[in-house]
């Protein structure tokens, strides 16, 4: 079976999802491109996108058709091409309409998992559950005869322990995509010791299709990216915590997001993140991995306690962010939560004494927006750290700590054999977190 | 004509464009461009006709019959006679024919001329496709996604094949540069916030890409997607007068003409702008001047080859040799012949309609010294200026001589 044939019938689990729709969107785009070459004229392509949720598959529809229109406007020189004998099709307009109604003719959305029994290929981006995966992709491959190959969404749970317990015997891989899939180019790649070589060289040929980075990462949970995000994200809180026996903790929750993100010259502080990718979702990830993890503890008390208060963040349907940790304006974060009077302290109300805590930005600051658009960051970087090492007040000292921390965490993700490399680590930070620099490096020496 | 004046060219390259934010509409630009004119002259009720100049309303802006909006301008030109031309991208050229031809014909004294587009309403995507009814539909199945660069380029890639593909491309890279370096002299250009310090640089790093865009031309080969209007008064020596505007402050119209092409029939010779070389020739014969006694020339520069043909179809230089002329700086600000001077269509920007408004005001302003920042010292031996309005692929051409009066 070659690339195209695999591609006639797919199907997505958990469509409707924040992960799931994205998928959907770069599954169908590919696979109706493919029914446009000539020699797949007249052949059936069916991708079904399957979820539980009936709203959740009518709202799908139309972040489908927005989506498409997008990116047909972006290729409407080859759509030209490839309706070229469609005499009825004149204007860009016409073809660009065409286009999203070949894609979108492609698309089954359905609430039955039946559907996934004829499928050659099954994307599964259900919830972050290692038995709910288990049991559909179970399933599934004992009711479909046709042997299909499943690509695992999974962020953090072990694909070896999804086979084994899924009876998946080597059709089973981590192809992990960033959020949101669409945009993200960063794909973790992960193969257990059984996954079938034909079966890798059609995902690294579907990555290169939709031009995404793969970067491969050991079959340890939470892989690279979750490996380097949730210990991140625990120093960060760690040092929160640490502040606070000296401040108020949603100042110190303040300072910390605030040197993580500008001394550190990321596009969002470790607490914004964390509300990004959702609280219930981090604390979610840490409790997969953590059984796995021999010498270490992931676990948050903080984020346990916010989500009893039914602190969550995570993001509307839109895209916009909720309320978490902090609280989000248009602009922005502007305020936090405080945990003892269950209600969010604005920014305005202390950031004088945050500040003066913090000391002077030192020269030289350009923000994150402006920094990645450098073309010789190293440079950059080295001469940043250098003047940030050297700057005597407190919010220097946090960030060189932290900076040499996220340095220590991407290393022992090399050493512990989850990244064949220092500059795998790299890539999946730089690509799928948007970082401005490796967290592996030599400014905090 | 007298009294000339432009809204801002509006779009990208200017600071304050932001295509997500709600912008003013085609009733702003009438309205902006009439006004302006009309606070240079006494008497806004002498008018005596208004011509409006626009290739495209019907599609860009779902509004036809724009010669019912002159009142807007000022309320005395309410049941004056008013009414719109249309010549594709040529539209603000035919509007100035046809007010002179109001003068020639003395049924005015005094006419408004304005030209306006508003074309930042879609996005390019579609935009070409609008744009590309100034070519024949019949022929929009086979063209390029982007239909006019994509003719154009096929112009282009003739010129290459005859002439040499660098030599061609250096001619084109210094047409872009001086467009950028005039167009920052004019604060109502489009690209007048322009602070690349390397424009040839730029230009050379950007070759084309036919998978992105078309074969031959890379995107600063292209004139301006605009939002623009511009306006000016025809009047005879009597209107003038009653206008209270001194001669000096005003040019003569020493000749014009006005031709058009089969639009049905492709190009004979890719590398030849044939109307523009026969419309400019009638223009100068009917003023009884040649091309050296010109001093300064707006053309239509809607992509850069097309600048470089117009310098050969003027006769400033041989067939091919073209490139060579703008390489050698010849139609820089300070050159042999100073062309487009406050930009032209790639560097001051293309609101299609009010183009050929634009240039007869450039031109206005340079022959009485109002130019200001943009200002060129025109020798006395070439005191004529030249316009020369396109619409489509070489099919409706006017062309203008110009003299202080």
């Amino acid at each position: 079976m070659n690339y195209d044939d695999r591609l006639q019938h797919v199907s997505v689990l958990g469509a409707a999802g924040k992960m799931g729709s994205g998928i959907l969107l770069l599954t169908a785009i590919e696979m109706a491109d493919l029914s446009l070459k000539p020699e797949n004229k007249g052949k059936s392509f069916i991708l079904n996108a399957i979820d539980l949720s009936d709203s959740g598959l009518a709202g799908l529809v139309d972040y489908m058709r927005a989506q498409i229109l997008k990116t047909a406007e972006k290729k409407t020189i080859w759509l030209r091409q490839m309706y070229a004998d469609r005499t009825d099709l004149i204007e860009n307009s016409d073809i660009i309409e065409a286009y999203i109604q070949d894609v979108m003719r492609i698309v089954r959305p359905t609430t039955s998992m039946e559907a996934a029994y004829n499928s050659f290929l099954i994307f599964e981006a259900v919830s972050e559950n290692k038995d709910l995966k288990v049991k559909i992709l179970n399933q599934i491959d004992r009711n479909n005869p046709k042997k299909p190959w499943y690509f695992t969404n999974t962020s953090s749970v072990p694909i070896n322990i999804i086979e084994k317990e899924a009876a998946l015997d080597g059709r089973v891989l981590g192809f992990h995509f960033y959020n949101p899939p669409a945009v993200q180019k960063l794909v973790e790649l992960i193969l257990t010791d059984k996954s079938l070589p034909e079966m890798k060289q059609f995902a690294l040929g579907y990555a290169s299709a939709l031009c995404k980075v793969v970067v491969p990462s050991n079959d340890i949970a939470g892989f690279i990216g979750n490996g380097h995000f949730m210990r991140d994200a625990l120093y960060g809180i760690e040092q929160a915590l640490k502040l606070s026996k000296e401040m108020p903790l949603t100042q110190a929750i303040y300072i910390v997001n605030k040197v993580s993100q500008d001394y550190l010259c990321r596009p969002m502080g470790i607490f914004q993140l964390i509300d990004y990718v959702g609280v219930d979702v981090v604390q979610f990830i840490m409790k997969v991995m953590n059984p796995f993890m021999k010498d270490e503890n992931l676990h948050s008390e903080l984020l346990d306690q916010m989500m009893e208060l039914g602190v969550k963040g995570g993001q509307f349907s839109n895209g916009a962010q909720k309320d978490g940790i902090l609280k989000y304006e248009r602009s922005g974060p502007i305020a936090v939560y405080d945990m003892e009077n269950k209600s969010y302290v604005p920014f305005d109300s202390f950031h004088t004494q945050a500040d003066s805590w913090m000391g002077t930005m030192p020269d030289g600051f350009q923000p994150w927006r402006t920094v990645i658009r450098i073309g010789d960051k190293d440079t950059y970087f080295t001469k940043w750290f250098n003047t940030v090492s050297l700057a005597n007040n407190n919010a220097s000292v946090l960030a060189m700590a932290y900076g040499k921390n996220s340095d220590a965490i991407g290393r022992k993700l090399v050493s512990d054999g989850v990244a064949n490399t220092d500059e795998d680590v790299n890539t999946v930070m730089l690509t799928g977190f948007f970082h401005a620099f490796g967290p592996i490096n030599t400014y905090f020496v | 004509m007298a009294a000339g004046a432009n809204t801002i060219s509006m779009g990208t390259g200017r600071k304050e464009f932001n295509p997500k934010k709600e912008r003013p509409g085609l009733e702003y630009y009438i309205r902006e461009a009439g006004q302006a004119v009309l606070r240079q002259i006494n008497d806004p009720e002498a008018i005596d006709e208004v011509v409006i100049g626009n290739f495209i309303a019907a599609r860009f802006n779902k509004q036809a019959h724009l010669g019912g909006f002159a009142a807007t301008i000022h309320p005395s030109l309410e049941f004056k006679p008013s009414h719109s031309v249309e010549g594709a991208c040529g539209s603000g050229g035919l509007a100035l024919i046809a007010g002179i031809r109001s003068i020639l014909a003395e049924t005015a004294q005094i006419v408004l001329a304005v030209g306006v587009e508003v074309q930042n309403t879609v996005k390019a995507i579609y935009g070409a496709d609008i744009l590309a009814g100034a070519g024949w539909f019949q022929k929009r199945k086979n063209g390029h996604a982007y239909f006019f660069p994509g003719q154009f380029s096929d112009r282009a890639g003739a010129y290459y094949e005859k002439y040499g593909y660098d030599y061609a491309r250096k001619g084109m890279a210094q047409w872009f540069v001086n467009s950028i370096e005039n167009a920052r002299l004019d604060e109502t250009a489009q690209e007048f916030h322009n602070s690349t310090a390397d424009l040839t640089g730029l230009y050379n790093k950007m070759a084309p890409n036919g998978k992105n865009f078309v074969d031959h031309l890379n995107v600063l080969d292209c004139s301006k997607v605009s939002d623009g209007a511009s306006g000016i008064i025809i009047a005879s020596e009597e209107g003038l007068a009653k206008l209270g505007i001194a001669k000096k402050d005003a040019v003569e119209i020493m000749g014009y003409a006005q031709l058009t092409r089969n639009i049905t029939e492709d190009p004979a010779d890719l590398t030849e702008l044939i109307t523009i070389k026969k419309t400019a020739a009638l223009a100068m014969q009917n003023a009884g001047i040649t091309i050296d006694q010109v001093g300064t020339v707006e053309t239509h520069d809607c992509f850069s080859i097309a600048g470089l043909l117009a310098v050969e179809a003027l006769g400033l230089a041989e067939k091919g040799k073209g490139a060579a002329y703008v390489a050698e700086g010849k139609t820089a600000r300070n050159g042999e012949m100073p062309i487009n001077t406050t930009g032209g269509l790639i560097g001051w920007g293309h609101p299609t309609g009010a183009t050929g408004v634009h240039q007869a005001v450039t031109l206005w302003q340079q022959l009485t010294g109002k130019a200001g920042n943009a200002q060129i010292q025109l020798k006395e031996n070439r005191p004529y200026g030249l316009s020369i309005n396109m619409g489509g692929d070489d099919v409706t051409v006017v062309s203008i001589v110009y003299k202080k009066a």
